[in-house]
Order: C-alpha cells, then structure tokens, then sequence
C-alpha cells in the first residue's frame, strides 16, 4: 500500500482520518473513568491536526484507542473512526493488524522505553516491515539502512546492527519515527513525540516530519502540551479538556483567536519572551477534572475564570461554529460565553 | 571478551567464597580428626592440608568403607544430576505454560488454579508429596515402582519408570516457585511500552508474544531456573531417601549417620561448588543472551 | 518552547490494567495495616488458621484427646473413626492426639529459629546498610558465603556436627536463614538511609543509635516483616525436613516430621497414618506463606517475588 502523494494540503480531498463521536471508557477500581467524551474531527491528506491539552485530557487515549492499542479488558470504545474509508472501531482484529503499520504509523512519547531493548534497532525495523507482505530478510534490512538513513541517522549500516542502549535519546526516537513511517503510512500519530527530547534535537525531529510529510503526503496526528511545537507544526489545532474537544480551528484562529476561556488560559501560559525571565507563567488555578466525575454542565466550569449563569454550571455547551479561517473551515468553540460575548 | 572480563570477576568473587568454606570445612576436620583419630594439629595447618588436598582432588577417605571420598562421590554424582535435572524439566514443563497462561489471562480461571496450586505446590514438603505420590501410583494404581534405580544402560523403560515419581516429587516445588515467577516477569514485560510500539508496527500477535514478551521475560527467568537447579541438586536429599535413589543426598546422609565427615564434608563442598558453578553459569549465560550486558 | 501549565506533566496513560495495590504506607500503622489485610480474604483466613493452630499448640494436652503415648495394642493401625479420627499407629496411639501435640514441636522450632535468624540477620543487615564501607563489605561477604550453601544441606551439616536433638534443630535453621533476613534488611536500609529525614537527623547530631531505632529501622521494617512470615512458612518446613530424617526431636516425642518417617513404612496398610502429618504441615506453611503474600501486598507492594523460594 502507498499512500498517494499530494503537492499541498488538499482538505478538499478525502479525509484520511474522520473521527465521529469517539467515547473511551475505562474500568478504573475508583468506577468508570470516562476518558474520551464524544470527540469528532477529520485529518486530511498532508495535514497536520495538533491535539494539544493537559495530562490526563484524554490525548493519548484518544489516539491509543483509534489502533485498538487499549486494554482491551478495561476499555470500551464507541463511536467510529474511518481510516481511508474503513472503521477502525469495527474492523476484525486481523485486518487491524494489518491497518497497523501501513494505514497508521505511530510514534511514542518516551524513546527510552518504546524500543526493545534486547533487539538489535534493524530487527525491530525489519519485523515491522516483514509483517506486511513477503519481504526477503535482505530486501528488509536494504529498506531498514535506507529508512535509518531518511530520519537523518548517521552510518545507517552500522546502526541497523546496534542495540537501543547503544543509541541517544534522540537517535533512538529517530529509530521510532523510522519504525512509524517504515510502511509509508497514510497517517501518522505522534503522541508527545519530542517530549523527551532537548530543544535542538526536537526541532530536527520536526522538520524531518514535515519533510517526510510533504514527500509522502501523510496526515499527521501530533499530540503535546507544547503550544510552541503546535505554532510551528500544525494546520489545525484541537483542543481538548476532560475528554472533550473544547475548541478546534487552524493554528492562526485557536492562537491568534482563542474563544474558549481553557484555550485563553493555556496562552496565557505563554511566556512573553520581553517579561520578566523570573516570573512564573501564569497557570490555570485548580486540576483538570477526574474523568470518574465529569461536571455536568461546561467541563471547564470548575476553573473557570469567566463562569457566568447557571447554564455554564448545568449544561454542557455544545461545540459551535465561532468564525470562519482563512482556508474557510470553521472554528468551533464548546462554551458558552462565546454567546455571552456576543449578545 | 568483555565475557571473559566479565566471567574473571566472578571468578575473584567466587575466591573468597571458597576460601571461607575451607576455614569451616577446618572446624569440622579438626572435631573429626580429634575425635577418631586423636591427632591435634594447629586449625591452621589442617586447613592447609586438607585445602591442598582438596585442590587436587583428593578430599580424603571415608571413616566407614576405607574408600576415597572422591570416588564415592563420583559413584553417586551422576544419580543425583539424573533426578535434578529431570525435576528441572518437570519444574519448567509445569511451570512456563502455566505461568505464561496465567500472565496473558490474569484474574481468569487458570490464572486462580494456577495461583493456588503454585502456593500449594510451595508449601507441600518434597517428602510427603514422594509418599503421597507412592500412595498414589504405586500403591494404589500400582503404575510405577516405588522405588530403586536401574542404569538406563541396563533398562531404559526401568530407569525412567523410577525417574518419573521423585522427578515429580521434587520438581513440583521448583515448579511452582518458577509458575510464579514467570507470571510476574510476563505481566512485567507485558507492561512495557516497546510491546505497545510492535503492535503498533501491525506485528502479528504471536510474533509480539515471543519476541516482546517472552524473550524480555525470559531474562529474569534464567537466573531464578539457575537458582532453582542449584536448590533442585539439593533438594532432592530427602526425595532421595524416601526413593531409595542412590545419590549424593543418601551418601550425606547416611555420613550424617555414621558420622563419617570426610564423605559429608566432601558432599557439602561439592554441593556448594555446583552451586557457584551454576551461578557463573547463570551468568555467562545471561550475558550471551542481554545484549545491554554482552557489550558493557 | 513553552510547556502547557502543568510542570512535569506527563501525557495521560491508560490506567493499568491491574488496580495498583495501595502506596506503601512509609511507616507502617498497625491498625491501618490490619484493616487492609483484612480487605484480603486470603490473607485474613491464613491469619485465623494461624491463631487456630497456635491456640492448639499452646493448649495442646487439654485438647488432645488421648495423652502422646497412650498404646493401645487391640487399635493397631486402625482406619479412620470417631474415636479415632486420624485413625490410629502401629502401638495404637491415636494420630489425631499425636497431630496437636506435634504442632508444639514444629511452631516451637519454627518460631524460634525464625526470631534467632530476625534478630541476628537483621542486626547483620542494619550495621552493614548503615555504615557501609568495609563493615558492609566483611558482613556481606560472609553472608554470601553462607548462602552459598543449600539451605537444607546447610542445616544438615549444621545437626550432624553438633548432634541431634530440637535445640541444635533450631540453631541449624535460623543459622540458614541469617543471611537471607541480613540481605533484606540491608536492602531497605540503603533505600532509607539517604532519605532527606535521615540525614537531617544527623545533621541535628543525633546518635546512630537513635537514628536506628527513631527512623531507620521502623522505614526498613515492612520487608523485613514479610520476609518473617515467608521464613516461619520454610522453617516449619525445614524442621519437619529434619525431623523426617531423625535428626530433630527423639521418638516417641510426638512430631510431624518423625511420624511421616514412621507412616512412610506403613503407607501401603495405613495411608492415615502419613497423610494426616503431611496434612498438617501443609496446612501451617501454606497459611504462613499466604499470610506473607498478603502482608506483602500491603507493606511492601513493589517486593518482588525475587525471594520467593530462596530458602529451598
């Protein structure tokens, strides 16, 4: 399978990735955790949708539900997510298996853990490679040098025969987003994947990304907490808090524009490169709410420093078209106040 | 040759080790020389004597039957790997599907009769479980014998059939040890994030199983099996009595008996010396199979 | 680069999939330690059949129907009865009498080798986790040593020099179980020793031996207490071993261990005769080590099961 190529980000095109009405639960011993509350959005082909929010905001869980990667003893997920036009939520587990790899590529937070420690970084790359189709061990390993060698990895040869231990953190995400894009992926989820990483090898990272991306015209998922990382990388932005998506758009109108007071409180966490070095950012009073007990009304409401009526408190405030972006796609914002602000 | 560096400093850790068993093993030759023989030499010099004996081999004479403690070890030696090393056998053949099962399954049915014929399996004596198991088939059932030893050059169907009672006998104990053990290193190395990246990759199932998990669970595994062999060797003392299996356990304890302590002192040593030699084992093993060890 | 406001943070996780046992508590509270193992229903039963047994031990000669060596040679190796519920020996002295009367013997010789190797493994263990340096590496050495011999040959050795008999039994046992006790506590020791409180007390100038008693100690405990429960399970065992081979309590003292060595002679005729005693060693060891596991869970819930079997 490969992925067809695309000059530009053509959202006209059919979406690579539709998500409708996404639910996560998870049998926690404290009860039910509703983790992932009716999330819906599109990737399109060479897109970049950034999902930004807190921990526990239900970022990864979002994405580790899409490929099944949830226990599935604990979980329950509902709702549908069409990849290229097939649902990932139904899809048999052998077919999804081979949607693995190949339909999506994924890239995890911490690349000291998310490798093998005892295989050799080629193995770990070949055995993706060999899971989907009839490859020679050669051919395999050829392709494991060429794909070292594509994510900027010095001496590609050598490093297919080292193991992860023998590698820096960076050179080893390398090897991870390798891995992610072995099968040319017609998505790739990147959950945190430059987290861990120092400044100078997380730039590269993203550049590489976006190179890959604009050779391949894969639509890109990246999760993080990092605005600076959405500002530099992302088409589109979506915000989530308490398994919700509380506010999405492209990147100028969710950060020029922020509607939703979550999303003007998380930029107002910016640090304002002229202010004082020594002040604190500003941060959001209070904790994100536990998913085992959602507020019933705007799941913000709890923080919230604009609340106003009743209705903030009682009803949840449904994710509503606020403006118009440049490419004319909509900017949705889930609170009330944008109503307030209006009226 | 990291592997050799690696294998030099166990054998100077181990250096010590031995030196200290000789100054005990003096204690024992001095009561025993004084008490049979009546001679009086400084602690010292004993020791000295019977260590450079011992490096050569010679660990001295029996007090009973006049025959050199080497040579009845060495009757005796081949017997006792046989048991240990078929209770080994049985101890994984129990334990690594059932450990396995009970990882991949857990809170499930087998998971709960795992756990309870593992804590069963460790708090059973070795010894009743031999006469239960007597009761059982050759009483009973009368399948097998209920005990003896033929050399399997001699009858091999013989020689199996009394293999088999005391192999159970004493492999069940290491096996339920061992049962455990895998169900935590398996649950451990299932929770590793790596195994989350191979699914993601779209590995097949069984492939993320083998090379994923079981071999990141494996590790651990070897080191507690050496271990294991190392207690199964002695272990099989009792077992060997109840089974009239003539091995080192029956020599150390009819020498108990007899109060015949070169022969018990030789039993001890060697006991000891197979332990640490599983231990270097264990280890050099270990390092051929972690890479994040082989290449330090 | 600018992190959303939760310093540190790291992405959500799915909850594991095991519910996490609860935190160690850093100085174990006995009440609060109670009422969790009594939330485990394993452990909280083990626990009752121990008290069961020890009640029996203690007030064994009230309880025993019949006196230890009461014959009576018309009941020879007879089945099974309401008389007789174990069914009776080869002089007709009545098995279950002889069962209560054993457990004195084995909890005698369990507890003691147990409380010889906790005070003197431990003490091994806190002076060498304490003060580290060539006393850690003398002790430890030693202990390695030790530990390189098979537990029960050890003991064997350790009776055959200086004769049979419960007392040289409980010194055999608890002398093998010295290092493992020494191990665990230097472990928790050198887990504790850096904390922040400790080294402030130092700083303050208190003794070492009230930093020992006031904060080392009570840190490094909940190991330690597991690993008590664990070992009382592999001692009752050990004596029973010793015992099975003439070298503990002389017949006709009642004991589990020397009537599993009689029974085994007549298993064919009488299978009460020695499945009875087996039963009962199983039953105390197997509450013994269920306990341990529970107090485990509780105290120490990141032990691993490394140690488990050590002592075989």
């Amino acid at each position: 399978m490969s992925a067809p190529s695309f000059e530009k980000p053509a959202t006209a095109a059919a979406p690579v990735l539709e998500v409708e009405d996404l639910r996560v639960d998870l049998r926690t011993p404290r009860g039910t955790a509703h983790v992932v509350n009716g999330l819906s959005y599109t990737v399109g082909p060479g897109e970049t949708v950034a999902v930004v929010g807190e921990s526990g905001s239900g970022k990864s869980v979002s994405v580790l539900a899409l490929l099944g990667l949830l226990p599935a003893r604990t979980a329950t997920v509902t709702g549908r997510a069409l990849l290229q036009g097939e649902d990932l939520l139904t899809m048999a587990p052998e077919r999804l298996r081979q949607v693995r790899g190949p339909g999506a590529g994924m890239v995890f937070q911490d690349p000291m853990t998310s490798l093998n420690p005892v295989l050799t970084v080629g193995r770990q790359l070949t055995e993706g490679l060999r899971a989907h189709g009839p490859v020679s061990k050669a051919a395999a390993r050829a392709r494991a040098v060429e794909l070292l060698g594509e994510v900027g990895l010095p001496d590609p040869g050598r490093a297919v025969g080292r193991y992860p231990h023998e590698l820096s953190g960076g050179m080893r995400q390398r090897v991870v987003i390798a891995m992610a894009l072995a099968n040319s992926p017609a998505l790739l989820i990147a959950d945190e994947a430059t987290t861990a990483l120092d400044v100078t090898v997380q730039a590269q990272i993203l550049d590489l990304v976006e190179r890959l991306q604009s050779e391949h015209g894969t639509g890109v998922i990246w999760i993080t907490h990092d605005l600076g990382v959405v500002a530099g990388i992302a088409d589109r932005v979506l915000v989530m808090y308490g398994g919700r998506c509380v506010e999405d758009g492209t990147v100028d109108d969710v950060l020029e524009r922020p509607v939703h007071p979550y999303t003007r409180g998380l930029l107002g966490a910016l640090p304002d490169l002229a202010a004082d070095p020594d002040e604190d950012l500003a941060t959001i009073a209070g904790t994100p709410p536990a998913p085992t007990d959602l507020p019933a009304g705007c799941v913000f409401w709890p923080r919230c420093p604009v609340r106003g009526d009743a209705r903030c408190e009682t009803e949840q405030p449904p994710l509503a078209v606020v403006g118009r972006g440049g490419a004319g796609l909509p900017h949705r914002a889930a609170t009330w106040c944008a109503e307030r602000e209006a009226s | 040759m990291s592997v050799l560096v690696f294998s030099l400093i166990h054998l100077v850790r181990g250096d010590p080790i031995r030196l200290a068993l000789g100054t005990r093993f003096s204690q024992e030759t001095y009561d025993a020389l004084r008490e049979r023989s009546g001679l009086d030499l400084p602690l010292v010099q004993q020791y000295f004597t019977w260590a450079g004996r011992a490096l050569t081999g010679d660990l001295g004479v029996s007090f009973r039957s006049g025959d050199t403690v080497t040579s009845l070890i060495g009757e005796r030696l081949p017997a006792t790997l046989t048991l240990a090393l078929a209770a080994l056998v049985v101890a994984l053949v129990i334990a690594l599907p059932l450990g396995m099962l009970s990882a991949l399954h857990p809170r499930s049915l087998i998971d709960r009769v795992a756990t309870v014929v593992s804590q069963f399996g460790i708090s059973v004596p070795d010894f009743w479980l031999s006469i239960m198991l007597i009761l059982v088939f050759a009483g009973l059932l009368g399948w097998l014998p209920s005990g003896g030893y033929v050399p399997l050059t001699e009858d091999p169907l013989g020689w199996l059939q009394r293999l088999v009672l005391p192999a159970v006998a004493t492999g069940v104990v290491s096996g339920s040890v061992i049962t455990r053990f895998v169900r935590s290193s398996m649950l451990e190395a299932l929770g590793q994030d790596h195994v989350r990246t191979a699914q993601a990759k779209g590995v097949p199932t069984r492939q993320v199983l083998t090379w994923h998990v079981l071999r990141n669970a494996l590790l651990p595994l070897v080191t507690v099996t050496g271990v294991q062999l190392a207690y199964l060797l002695s272990g099989v003392v009792v077992v060997e009595i109840v089974f009239s299996w003539p091995g080192l356990g029956q020599l150390a304890y009819q020498a108990v008996r007899d109060r015949d302590f070169p022969v018990l002192q030789g039993a001890v040593l060697l006991f000891a010396l197979v332990f640490l030699v599983i231990n270097l084992l264990v280890d050099l093993l270990y390092s051929r199979i972690d890479p994040r060890i082989a290449r330090r | 680069m600018t992190q959303l406001p939760t310093p540190g943070a790291t992405p959500a996780a799915p909850p594991p999939a095991e519910p996490l046992p609860t935190a160690a508590p850093v100085r174990p509270r006995w009440r609060e330690t109670l009422g969790l193992l009594a939330r485990n229903p394993t452990a909280a039963v083990s626990a009752v059949v121990l008290v069961l047994i020890v009640l029996v031990a203690v007030f064994d000669e009230t309880l025993a129907p019949d006196g230890p060596n009461e014959q009576d040679p018309s009941l020879q190796l007879q089945p099974p009865s309401w008389a007789h519920p174990f069914g009776t020996d080869e002089f007709g002295r009545d098995v279950f009498s002889r069962v209560i009367l054993g457990a004195a013997t084995s909890l005698r010789v369990g507890f003691l080798s147990v409380a010889f190797a906790l005070v003197v493994g431990t003490l091994i263990g806190l002076l060498a986790g304490f003060y580290g340096t060539w006393v850690d590496d003398v002790l430890m050495r030693l202990m390695d040593v030790l530990f390189a011999f098979p537990a029960v040959l050890l003991a064997i050795a350790i009776v055959a020099i200086r004769g049979a008999g419960p007392a040289n039994a409980i010194l055999a046992i608890g002398i093998v179980y010295v290092p493992i006790f020494a191990r665990v506590t230097r472990a928790s020791v050198l887990g504790v020793r850096e904390e922040v409180y400790v080294r402030a007390s130092r700083s303050v100038g208190a003794s070492d031996w009230r930093l020992i008693t006031r904060h080392v100690l009570p840190n490094a405990a909940p190991p330690i207490i597991v690993q008590t429960s664990v070992s009382l399970a592999f001692a009752v065992l050990a004596e029973a071993a010793l015992s099975f081979l003439g070298l503990g309590p002389r017949r006709p003292d009642p004991s589990w261990g020397l009537m599993l060595a009689d029974g085994r002679g007549f298993i064919e005729q009488a299978w009460w005769y020695a499945v009875f005693p087996g039963l009962a060693i199983v039953v105390t060891v197997l509450c013994f080590n269920l306990l341990g596991d529970g107090l485990r869970d509780v105290l120490d819930p990141r032990q691993r099961t490394l140690m488990a079997g050590s002592g075989r």
